[in-house]
């Protein structure tokens, strides 16, 4: 869990449009949450739910694509990143916070060498000298576990298996020793089996470094495997938000509860068959009338969750959206996991 | 909660044909382009209700008179009213240039999507053909054939097609080499459907969307080859006039009487004009409708 | 099998041409199936399971001869399907369909529903138009869509509406096999398990056989009653899928159950997991012997020279591996408890 100094990455209210042929859609709606110091948090939810836009946003990343922030701030350590000028953030990025995304060969240029490209990372921080520069480089692919890292730091991207671009990808977010790592749905292209293994590689390089990392993800059993704390996203909005423990435990809102029960997993391990969440996501351009999952939900009541917007409680140890937190509160509680 | 659960899909149901328009009708350059365009084809087909005089008689009391409110553009060197003559021309050129177009299409077409579909020694053969004949520069290519065959527009046409085709063919079978590769084709195999229906029900409707650019595109570009050959005496022979005759007729007395080649070069190169940049319109309205989706 | 088998694959050989190796080198050829045979009952579902290069998918189309097969047999009930001729084939088609992974490209989009639920019926049957129709209407129906979507075009539907219109395009001739080749990857979890209840719902019904590929073995689970687990073209473990499941007798099937993680963070604090070191072999060169020892944790140095026997596994089904008969000699016993002595926990 998050220690006591003030939170390493904090996002208040922050809200995103973009444009389309139905005008400016909010595509995150007054997101709040925050990554402590040495804290691994994972915000979890299906397409459409804002997730990625959220995290671009917070970097700075939505304007080229032609969003734009509407409100909110998000303060990285100290400093208050949005508005802040190209420039600054640049420097703030692929530095004190690294990148690694679902696609490896987005961020590798096919026509350089790993170790040049993982070099000029340094080079471009830290003003490292070439040759230091290339020492950071094999060092960074040797702690991602890359055998032979001085003579692989010359080869191309082209050269390695998808498992281990991502490992490469990996080295090159961390080679300034990042304060924050944030981790855009990085296994969700992998092969089970390599994802047990970067998984497994993330926890240690958190382990050993003490960084935080914010990974997104819509896998509830990655969340499982590598989260302390989970933030649940629908429809734009932040709809739950606890430690990991107490979230599978006793999930607290029915979209949350209705993620696990759809899991083939967990239905295995209950016995029945998966229980399907019904319909789709609304578009961002007709949001239902109060709670944006409630078209969907089994628990929906006419009036309290059909026409005011609902606020964002603190419940616990953690957070929900929901009009009907306390009565759903046994209910949801017992259909959880079989104890193993 | 039951399997048979019944989802809504959007209200509105547009075939691709419906949202192509909207996409089109956005975009404001092309949009202007097609208004005039249709204006030009709207005075072609009223030609003989609002042309001013008959376009074939002659005066010889009027040669070469400037623009005034008798003769718009002024008149030829036979006294004949160039701005009825030009009217009258379009048809001509018009159906002249979707002449050349349509046997360039019916050529090229069907040999573009055996050649890409079937792939193998044909498409060798066919295409190393297709490149030999690319590599004639057109106008020469269509002055040898119109040579062989007799000056006249229809000749001079079907020659200009002849040309094309191997340009429709180009297009047509990379079309078909990367369609063929999409699942719902492989989906088509395994429902049963034989080769001819796959490639008429499947690659041809899909195929469509680079042709009708290219094709537009040509008919700009067989406009402009017509004008050349007539020009030479090789397309358009007297007494008819489309643009390109009435072009080089007018051009000896440039000198005398500059507006009327200025009139027939200035009415060839707005409609090419027009011709290039619907197709601009159109492949941004294609391309655009492949990618949509949820 | 006691009853007539609706499928019966028989030391299946799949290979593609590569390139040319060199200038002067002749086509290369990769060996993507290699000896594999499975037999599915009528009515039945069977899970094949692998991850990327496995094979699966490539066996899924050779079994449909949408691509071409090496050498082995397939038959359809009593009909060859390896060896058909076009005309044979033509028929057969009738006979197996397929549903294929991505719902967004396996849909002609310039074709409207009606149009694509038809065409199996105008290809294959003399079906007048109304009745066409109304047979569309009522497929429509038992995926669950309304009957009036039949006028609509792909792109206006989400991605696990049109993986039911895909779904009910192989269902329209009644198959007897369906080739279902990863149904549900491309959706999201919660329209997934929408999809997985149809598929059973529509198995119940109309008894097709359905071959299942697919690299979630939980998703296979739910479905099929058997599994066989594919790597690097071959079979290396079968079984029925609560006992591979549970009691795994292959080491890379045990790799795989351990590396899907759970959604259950006790649990996955206190997991055994076997992380498999190396990268998948190429398949151009496989490995010698057997072709996951270059990754096994478990490794001998039998497993180089010889490939491994096809042992029987206690509690049903077969497993190539040579700790059965070699080093621990499990014969045919699981490796579960092997490996809780081992304490295996390894990594790389």
């Amino acid at each position: 869990m998050s220690d006591n100094t003030a939170p390493l990455l904090e996002i208040r209210d922050l809200s995103v449009q973009f444009p389309s042929p139905h005008g400016w859609l909010t595509v995150v709606d007054k997101v709040s949450f925050n990554v402590g110091r040495n804290d691994i948090v994972c915000v979890v939810g299906e397409s459409g739910s804002g997730k990625s836009v959220t995290m671009q946003a917070a970097v700075g990343l939505v304007q080229p694509k032609g969003g734009r922030i509407t409100s909110g701030s998000v303060r990285f350590d100290g400093q208050e990143l949005v508005g802040m000028g190209n420039r600054q953030i640049n420097r703030i990025r692929g530095d004190a916070i690294g990148f690694i995304f679902q696609e490896p060969m987005s961020s590798l240029n096919p026509a350089y060498t790993v170790g040049e490209q993982i070099a000029e990372v340094v080079r471009r921080h830290r003003g490292a000298s070439r040759a230091d520069a290339w020492k950071r480089a094999v060092e960074a692919l040797d702690r991602v576990h890359i055998a032979s890292a001085a003579s692989r730091a010359a080869e191309y991207p082209h050269q390695f298996s998808g498992g281990m671009r991502q490992r490469v990808m990996i080295a090159m977010a961390i080679a300034c020793d990042p304060k924050l790592l944030i981790a855009d749905e990085p296994t969700t292209a992998l092969d089970v089996t390599i994802q047990a293994r970067i998984l497994e590689l993330l926890r240690e390089l958190q382990r050993d470094s003490g960084m935080s990392v914010l990974f997104i993800t819509h896998d509830l059993g990655v969340v499982a495997d590598i989260a302390r704390y989970v933030v649940v996203m629908y429809g734009a909005q932040v709809v739950e938000a606890a430690p990991v423990d107490d979230l599978f435990a006793a999930p607290r809102h029915p979209y949350t509860s209705g993620l696990l029960g759809a899991m083939p997993q967990v239905a295995l391990e209950r016995g029945h068959d998966p229980i399907a969440i019904p319909g789709t996501v609304a578009q961002a351009h007709a949001w239902p009338n109060g709670c944006r999952f409630n078209p969907r939900c089994g628990y929906r009541r006419e009036g309290p969750c059909t026409t005011a917007a609902l606020p964002l409680t603190s419940v616990g140890n953690g957070l929900v959206r929901c009009a009907l937190t306390e009565e759903l509160r046994p209910i949801l509680g017992r259909a959880t996991m079989v104890p193993a | 909660m039951s399997a048979t659960t019944v989802e809504a899909a959007p209200a509105v149901s547009l075939p691709p044909v419906s949202t192509f328009f909207q996409r089109f009708c956005k975009n404001r350059t092309a949009l202007v382009a097609a208004i005039i365009l249709l204006i030009i084809v709207l005075i072609a087909i009223f030609a003989p209700y609002i042309a001013p005089h008959d376009p074939a008689r002659s005066s010889l009391r009027n040669i070469l008179k400037p623009p005034g409110a008798m003769y718009w553009f002024g008149s030829d060197d036979l006294g004949r009213d160039v701005a009825s003559r030009l009217m009258f021309a379009s048809r001509l050129s018009l159906v002249a240039s979707l002449q050349a177009v349509a046997i360039a299409l019916v050529i090229g077409m069907p040999l573009g999507l055996i050649s890409g579909y079937v792939g193998g020694w044909v498409d060798t053969v066919i295409s190393r053909c297709n490149d030999a004949l690319m590599s004639f520069p057109a106008l020469i290519l269509a002055v040898v054939i119109v040579g062989l065959m007799g000056p006249s527009l229809t000749n001079a046409m079907t020659a200009i097609g002849l040309v094309y085709a191997p340009r429709i063919m180009r297009v047509v079978r990379g079309s078909t080499l990367s369609v063929r590769e999409e699942v719902y084709v492989r989906a088509a195999r395994a429902t049963g459907c034989s080769d001819a229906r796959i490639i008429t029900r499947h690659v041809l409707p899909n195929v469509t969307g680079p042709l009708v650019v290219q094709a537009t595109v040509l008919m700009g570009q067989a406009l402009l080859a017509e004008a050349g050959l007539s020009f030479l005496g090789l397309g358009t022979q007297p007494p008819e006039a489309s643009w390109g005759a009435m072009l080089g007729t007018a051009f000896p007395y440039m000198a005398q009487s500059p507006v009327p080649t200025i009139a027939a070069g200035v009415v060839i190169s707005v409609t090419v004009l027009c011709f290039n940049l619907i197709g601009d319109g159109i492949r941004d309205s294609v391309g655009r409708m492949r990618r949509s989706g949820d | 099998m006691s009853v007539k088998p609706c499928l019966r694959v028989e030391n299946l050989h799949v290979s593609y041409d590569v390139g040319s190796a060199g200038f002067l080198g002749g086509r290369r050829k990769l060996h993507a199936v290699n000896d594999v045979s499975m037999e599915i009952a009528a009515g039945e579902t069977l899970g094949l399971v692998g991850e990327s290069g496995s094979g699966k998918s490539t066996a899924g189309l050779a079994i449909l001869r949408l691509i071409d097969v090496a050498s082995g047999t397939v038959r359809l009930g009593e009909t060859d399907v390896a060896g058909a001729n076009r005309t044979e084939l033509r028929a057969l088609r009738k006979r197996m369909q397929m549903v294929f992974q991505d719902p967004y490209s396996s849909l002609n989009p310039s074709m409207t529903v009606a149009q694509l639920l038809e065409e199996p019926l105008v290809v294959h049957a003399d079906v007048p138009k109304d009745e066409r129709r109304s047979m569309v209407g009522r497929m429509l129906e038992s995926v669950g869509l309304h009957a009036g979507y039949a006028a609509r075009y792909p792109h206006e539907f989400s991605g696990g509406q049109r993986q039911r219109i895909a779904i009910a395009r192989a269902m329209m001739l009644h198959p007897e096999l369906v080739v279902l080749d990863e149904p549900v990857s491309a959706l999201d979890v919660s329209t997934q398990s929408q999809i997985l209840n149809l598929l059973k719902k529509i198995q119940g019904d109309s008894g097709t056989a359905f071959l299942l590929v697919a690299h979630d073995l939980s998703v296979v689970r739910l479905m099929s009653p058997r599994v066989a687990v594919m790597y690097l073209g071959e079979i290396v473990e079968t079984g029925p899928s609560g006992r591979v499941y549970d009691e795994p007798a292959h080491p890379y099937t045990a790799a795989l159950i351990s590396a899907v993680p759970f959604p259950d963070p006790e649990r996955q604090r206190t997991v055994h997991r076997i992380i498999l070191g190396g990268d998948l072999p190429s398949p151009m060169s496989p490995p010698s012997g057997c072709r996951f020892r270059t990754r096994c944790p478990f490794v001998m140095e039998i497993c180089s020279r010889e490939a491994p026997p096809k042992v029987a596994v206690e509690g049903g089904g077969v497993a190539s591996c040579h700790l059965h008969a070699h080093g621990p000699k499990l014969g045919g016993r699981s490796l579960v408890g092997f490996m809780k002595d081992r304490q295996l926990v390894t990594v790389e």
